[in-house]
């Protein structure tokens, strides 16, 4: 117990916990109407966008945030028209795009600085990176989302639903989908440092899929996921405080765990209803 | 019955990118209408749709809608998409999100809450409210839409084959519910649809689409026409 307290001492895992809880928030409730509309991939193209992004600008002596955030929201307007023309292959093509920038920034830093640290800890995240700017910044983010969740939430539902009904009936469908991918792309650089290139998208993913196996309604899976997320998120980082392994990575399997036990749980549940 | 012209289109060319597949189609729409809309696949039967449903502007001439419809108040019943089979969603919800129409609200009212539960209750699903919608059968998935367009709908359903992956018994029950919409409730339907014998059954009016002409007219003239000759010759 004095152990767990004494975690709280250190200002840079204070930090961590209020930008990975938020960012963790965010990832969650922008996850649901990505996965429900098999967008899923985009999160990840993204990371690795971000993660080539924030090599450049490293090389470069540039400020990571100001050069990664355009670039990746740039990317992820590609990516949602790309997804939206489905002619092309659309996993195809955003699997092309992530491994290209992921490969361009492994070029950039061995040529300039060599595959230092710096570079692990862009990959797979680390609890040191997140300074002042981090925690503002994630502050805004969190509020921005959350109230485009609270004020917009039918229309986003509407949309996820059944875009073409949507369309029909007047709802600015583009708008809501720009609005979603820019505030994806923001939850992605903002959480990169904190949990890695290779694993922020994680964070998109597992809380809507574990609440879809056992909630039914829309707002229930809205809600769980949020609520899944951050709990994961807290196990996470005080489970690698105490047996030292990497956050971004304990994260993951914490969900991971999650998602497993409610894939059981919606099995039982079924079993027992037959 | 006052004859109230609800839709209205006047040399309407349809086409991809500039290539034309149908020209010069004229027909209109009144209130209490049922129109079914055949021809083969690939005659620019759901490029017909989207133009009446002002997604898409035609490549030549023009669609005039009734001043009741515009503002998004069309009910339209869209194909089914691979997305919505495993859709977390209750029944209710999706009923609701009828009433988004554009409209620049974030919340719905007191009223239109329960005008989508009598809209449900009218096709028979109020019981299945708080089922999740991918738990419910294709026939029933597709009264849960057909109540959302209800919702939607000022005077005109428009339905994108919506018989389509139904097993016989709950397509001909989806009939019989468009036909009670259509005769009770005074709705015009506009309907694509493969099923070209309940088609002529049920549709006043028919309208086939083809790559090298038109047809549009009374169910009965259609058989007799060259178009319906070949088309709808086996059904006879």
């Amino acid at each position: 117990m004095t152990l767990l307290l004494s975690m709280f001492t250190y200002p840079f895992i204070l930090r961590a916990f209020v930008v990975g809880i938020l960012v963790a928030l965010c990832a969650a409730l922008l996850g649901v109407p990505l996965v429900l509309k098999r967008y899923s991939m985009i999160g990840d193209g993204l990371s690795h966008v971000s993660f080539g992004a924030l090599a450049v600008a490293v090389a470069c002596g540039w400020a990571p945030l100001p050069v990664s955030i355009p670039v990746v929201i740039v990317a992820a307007l590609c990516l949602l028209r790309l997804s939206e023309r489905s002619r092309i292959g659309a996993d195809a093509a955003i699997a092309v795009v992530s491994a290209s920038a992921l490969a361009i920034g492994v070029i950039v830093t061995s040529l300039t600085t060599g595959l230092t640290t710096d570079v692990d800890s862009y990959m797979f995240g680390s609890i040191l990176a997140m300074d002042r700017t981090d925690v503002v910044l994630s502050i805004v983010l969190a509020v921005l989302v959350i109230a485009v969740f609270a004020l917009c939430y039918h229309a986003l539902f509407a949309i996820t639903f059944d875009e073409s009904f949507s369309r029909a009936t007047g709802v600015p469908v583009g708008f809501y989908n720009t609005l979603l991918s820019v505030l994806t792309a923001l939850t992605i650089v903002l959480g990169m440092r904190l949990m890695g290139a290779m694993l922020i998208s994680s964070l998109v993913i597992f809380p809507a899929l574990s609440a879809m196996r056992l909630i039914k309604s829309f707002r229930g899976v809205v809600l769980m996921s949020a609520v899944v997320s951050v709990l994961s998120f807290c196990i996470g980082l005080t489970a690698s405080y105490l047996v030292s392994t990497p956050v971004g990575a304990s994260v993951v399997v914490v969900n991971l765990i999650v998602f497993l036990l409610c894939c059981l749980i919606s099995k039982l549940k079924r079993r027992s209803r037959t | 019955m006052n004859d109230k012209l609800l839709i209205d289109c006047r040399d309407v060319s349809l086409g991809y990118e500039g290539h034309a597949i149908s020209e010069h189609l004229n027909f209109q729409v009144h209130n209490g209408e049922y129109l079914c809309i055949v021809g083969e696949n690939g005659s620019g039967k759901s490029t017909l749709l989207k133009c009446l449903l002002g997604l898409i502007k035609p490549m030549a001439g023009e669609v005039v809608l009734d001043k009741s419809l515009r503002r998004g108040a069309i009910g339209y019943l869209p194909q089914q998409t691979p997305a919505q089979k495993d859709f977390p969603a209750t029944a209710y919800e999706v009923v609701l999100s009828g009433f988004l129409n554009g409209r620049r609200r974030f919340f719905y009212t007191a009223a239109e809450k329960s005008r989508a539960l009598m809209n449900m209750g009218k096709l028979g699903i109020l019981e299945l409210k708080d089922q999740c919608y991918r738990e419910l059968s294709g026939g029933q998935q597709q009264r849960v839409l057909l109540s959302r367009a209800l919702c939607a709908a000022g005077e005109v359903l428009i339905l994108d084959e919506p018989v389509t992956g139904l097993d016989p018994a709950a397509a001909h029950d989806l009939y019989r519910t468009l036909q009670y919409l259509n005769r009770s409730e005074g709705l015009a339907i506009v309907m694509v649809t493969h099923d070209i014998q309940n088609a002529l059954h049920y549709a006043d009016t028919i309208l086939h689409a083809g790559q090298k002409g038109w047809f549009c007219g009374a169910a009965a003239d259609y058989l007799a026409s060259p178009y319906g000759r070949k088309f709808g010759g086996e059904t006879v």
